[in-house]
């Protein structure tokens, strides 16, 4: 019988690490940051039916960059989860960190066991909360860590200079507008050379507090977001 | 950790999944006889249309057997934007499946990323109530009355159901519960095609005057604890319940006329 090669675990990993950033890499970024009413998602992203932002449940949103199937696939556990938590205790029991908890299981679960291979996908898991320090912001990645996110974040492709470019601008309390501004500038920056998005390519979504409906994901409009940036 | 079946590709259908994965949840069928049990009844929902919408109307009192069991029961619940569901039958039932078909709506939603047309959204309704079939030979009926905004044909619509499921779509208005025949006796007198959305709340709470008038069951307006029915109306904006302030006016103004016409407005002999 022949030995099996051996692979130490520390090298498995990495191997398993490299495999999913790389796969995440290639995408563009999404950026999700607070504002004075809520938490705004936005990505750049032409198509208007493969959604990268969606609403979970009443006050938590769902943002991902990576495989479309792969999070797509977490993106329906979720609704799945919410839903069922929701009919069989009562809506207000449904929260993020719960949320937020079942997504690192599942990624942990899925990065470390030997089979399958790891998912390439991060995760942004939003709620908004009655006033602006109820807000919370997780952010998954592939292998099942967890962030609490305080401002704002960036992830996907070249996340280093937007994150650089949001950390020079970002002041708490700004209105929709101007976040939804810096969020679209800070988008631009991931090339050489800075570039405008035009409103079309931009998805837009937010959780505003104000909203008198339970649900507080809306989903922003081409026309509202061209009216917004100006 | 979300396991396999919460990931695994399958229907939009919250129903489905639940009774999949938790049939428990599932308002479901006992080998119980409801015989001499006493459970909580809800009455009289009316419902009309109106130029711009439709609008929905029901009665606050809930009995169990010859008790009131309850004032200011709510009867009228929005199942999502452009929808509402009113209950008559055993309440626990009913309410229990209307939380059912409002999730089952809200799932489909977010799933898929569009809503349910009209017809589907009845359509799953129907097949809500059929599954409870076997509760209802028991004695514990739910006979729901659906209301819906439809955006494509611009026009406020009425779904009736029976215990099987059978699903009647009506025009103009429509009333289930035990005070209905009275109710849908006023309104066949009262109703005008292309009211508006003032003169289509009067004739409702009108007929659920009526239905009260001759429905031991059906609670009418309780001025000593200022309880008047619940209003409801959806429009092309949405669903919207009428404030209690509003529907006081017009409760008060019904119930002026009354004073003077027992009986209520006379309609024109021919």
């Amino acid at each position: 019988m022949s030995t099996p090669f051996y692979v130490s675990p520390e090298q498995l990993m990495k191997d398993r690490a490299d495999f999913a950033r790389k796969g995440i890499a290639r995408g563009r970024s999404v950026v999700v940051l607070r504002y004075l009413d809520g938490i705004v998602f936005v990505a750049e992203n032409p198509s208007r039916a493969l959604h990268k932002i969606s609403e979970i449940y009443d006050r938590i949103g769902f943002a991902a960059v990576g495989r479309y199937n792969e999070f797509e696939n977490l993106r329906i556990a979720g609704v799945r989860l919410a839903d069922m938590r929701g009919y069989s205790y009562d809506r207000s029991d449904v929260t993020g960190r719960g949320l937020a908890n079942a997504y690192a299981q599942t990624l942990g679960t899925i990065f470390s066991s030997g089979g399958e291979k790891p998912y390439e996908v991060e995760l942004f898991v939003a709620e908004v909360g009655n006033d602006v320090d109820d807000d919370q912001i997780y952010r998954l990645t592939y292998d099942g860590s967890v962030a609490d996110v305080p401002e704002y974040a960036v992830m996907g492709g070249a996340n280093e200079q937007v994150e650089e470019h949001l950390k020079a601008n970002y002041e708490a309390g700004l209105d929709l507008a101007a976040a939804l501004k810096l969020a679209t500038t800070a988008l631009g920056t991931d090339a050489e050379n800075a570039r405008a998005i035009p409103p079309a390519d931009l998805e837009v979504a937010v959780l505003d507090r104000t909203r008198t409906q339970p649900r507080k994901f809306k989903r922003l409009s081409l026309t509202q977001v061209s009216s917004l940036l100006g | 950790m979300l396991s396999e079946p919460f990931r695994a590709v399958g229907s939009s259908s919250f129903v489905d999944f639940l009774a999949q994965q938790a049939p428990q949840l599932l308002p479901q069928s006992t080998d119980i006889s409801s015989s001499g049990l006493a459970v909580t009844h809800g009455t009289t929902i009316v419902a009309a249309t109106f130029a711009g919408g439709v609008v929905m109307g029901g009665d606050r009192r809930a009995t169990m057997g010859n008790v009131i069991a309850q004032r200011d029961i709510q009867k009228v619940f929005a199942t999502d934007e452009f929808s509402c569901v009113g209950i008559a039958g055993t309440a626990g039932i009913a309410i229990e499946m209307t939380r059912l078909f409002q999730v089952e709506l809200e799932h489909y939603e977010k799933i898929e990323g569009t809503t349910l047309s009209t017809d589907g959204k009845a359509n799953r309704l129907a097949t809500l109530i059929r599954s409870n079939l076997a509760m209802a030979m028991q004695g514990l009926a739910v006979v729901p009355l659906f209301a819906a905004y439809d955006l494509d044909a611009e026009c406020g619509r009425i779904f009736a159901f029976d215990v099987t499921g059978n699903k009647n779509e009506e025009r103009t208005f429509h009333s289930v519960g035990s005070g209905s025949t009275f109710a849908r006796g006023s309104l066949k007198k009262l109703y005008r095609p292309q009211m508006s959305e003032e003169e289509a709340v009067t004739a409702v709470i009108q007929a659920l005057y009526d239905a009260a008038d001759d429905d031991t069951a059906t609670g009418g307006p309780d001025l000593t604890r200022r309880i008047f029915p619940m209003i409801s109306v959806i429009t092309a904006d949405g669903y919207r319940a009428w404030e209690d302030s509003a529907t006081a006016t017009v409760a008060d103004a019904v119930i002026g006329g009354r004073m003077v016409q027992p009986d209520g407005p006379s309609a024109p002999l021919t």
